[in-house]
């Protein structure tokens, strides 16, 4: 079976090909924050590091937010993004405490109610 | 010729690799989590594996979108870890075995399977922290390693029938193989767990405890969901259930549990452990 962004699974992106081929630049930039020098190049100068990576306007705008919603819709992929959050020292729990408009301790408290269901 | 003694299945969670490094074992969090282990270790301690079969995703460290295999086989002699942006500390190196490594990818591609050759390789948190917390405390790894990558980043995902049926085609391909080695096989990643979307933070207790039961006593079961089906039982990182699949289809014959934990939450995850034996292997150690 075919899969594709737009399956209609509630709240539940697919990076399918679509999405892999909007986000190829921002996803491609994220990739390089393996490496720490590029973290630092990245804090440095910003719009340059965007830039470098042909970002567009609406990647460079989720960029400037740290808006992970927009980071997705706009091709990101969050094994790479985390790597992305991970220069703010964001962890899972507070991009995942973005998406779903709680706060981190309602996040978590929600995922400890998982465990007792 | 080799012997298969088991299957060992972890979750990966990067945070897991930051409480080894802080020492938090102890931990009111990360007891729950850690305390299943030892048992695993006993296990593995008696069962004396030469070499670790490792099933696992690559989440960018290796691997990016310009060129994704679906399934990667790595033929290193040895493998390393590396900074995933988080600059968390890296684990020693890994010994490989390219002689396993290369009679496994003939019988793969004999066997129809097109996979990826890989003589270089780095390997990730989900390959290094199930080896550190089934060989903990430094000094060297007392196993060598196969890598295979699956791919879990980018869809279309390999189906879980064919993840399925690449673990029984790996396992046949250790039992043909003329060394008398012994070979456990690992897989890595879940339970259910989802990063992103307003779904974020999805867990699927009941779901999670029936693949963990089927995996020992009834494991096709799992091959007939579709990869959408894992994405909404498990969420959307949950796929990763394929390489516990994987490592479970490696095993021929009779099973015992030797060992299961599961806890929630670890990070955005539900952790799960699960340690299967040959039931051949053990008859013939006893002997």
């Amino acid at each position: 079976m075919e899969t594709r962004s737009d399956d209609g699974i509630p709240g539940t992106p697919i990076f399918d090909g679509r999405q892999a081929r909007k986000g190829y630049a921002l996803n491609a930039m994220c990739f390089s924050f393996n490496d720490e020098s590029n973290r630092e190049a990245f804090r440095r100068d910003e719009e340059a590091y965007c830039r470098r990576f042909g970002l567009d306007e609406a990647q460079r705008q989720a960029v400037a937010r740290r808006n992970v919603a927009a980071l997705i819709a706009a091709g990101g992929n969050i094994y790479y993004l985390a790597k992305f959050a991970g220069i703010f020292g964001l962890d899972v729990q507070d991009i995942g405490a973005q998406q779903t408009g709680m706060t981190k301790a309602a996040f978590k408290a929600m995922l400890e109610r998982a465990g007792r269901s | 010729m080799a012997t298969i003694v088991g299957s060992v299945m972890t979750s990966h969670v990067p945070a897991i690799g930051r409480a080894i490094a802080r020492q938090l074992e102890a931990d009111a969090y990360w007891k729950p989590f850690f305390d299943g282990y030892p048992p695993v270790r006993e296990w593995l301690d008696a069962a004396r594996p030469d070499v670790a079969v490792v099933f696992y995703q690559d989440h960018g460290l290796n691997f990016f979108l310009d060129a994704m295999p679906t399934f990667a086989v790595g033929a290193a002699a040895e493998y390393r870890n590396a900074d995933e942006g988080w600059g968390l500390p890296t684990v020693r190196p890994f010994r490989g075995d390219p002689a396993l490594s290369w009679h496994i990818i003939e019988r793969l591609v004999a066997d129809e399977f097109d996979i990826t050759m890989c003589q270089q390789m780095k390997v990730d948190h989900a390959l290094t922290l199930p080896m550190a917390l089934l060989w903990p405390g430094g000094g060297d790894w007392p196993v060598r390693i196969v890598p295979i990558a699956m791919n879990h980043v980018q869809h279309p995902l390999p189906s879980p029938k064919r993840s399925y049926a690449l673990g029984a085609a790996v396992g046949r391909a250790i039992a043909s193989w003329s060394d008398d080695a012994r070979v456990v096989v690992l897989g890595t990643g879940g339970l259910s767990h989802q990063l992103d979307g307003a779904r974020a933070g999805f867990i699927n207790k009941p779901f999670d405890l029936m693949c963990m039961d089927a995996l020992v006593d009834d494991p096709v079961k799992l091959t007939r969901y579709s990869t959408l089906d894992l994405v909404r039982e498990a969420g959307a990182q949950g796929t990763e259930l394929m390489a516990w699949m994987a490592a479970r289809a490696a095993l021929p014959g009779p099973v015992r549990k030797v060992h299961a934990n599961y806890h929630v939450p670890i990070s955005n995850t539900a952790a799960g452990l699960l340690a299967i034996e040959n039931m051949a292997a053990s008859l013939a150690r006893a002997a």
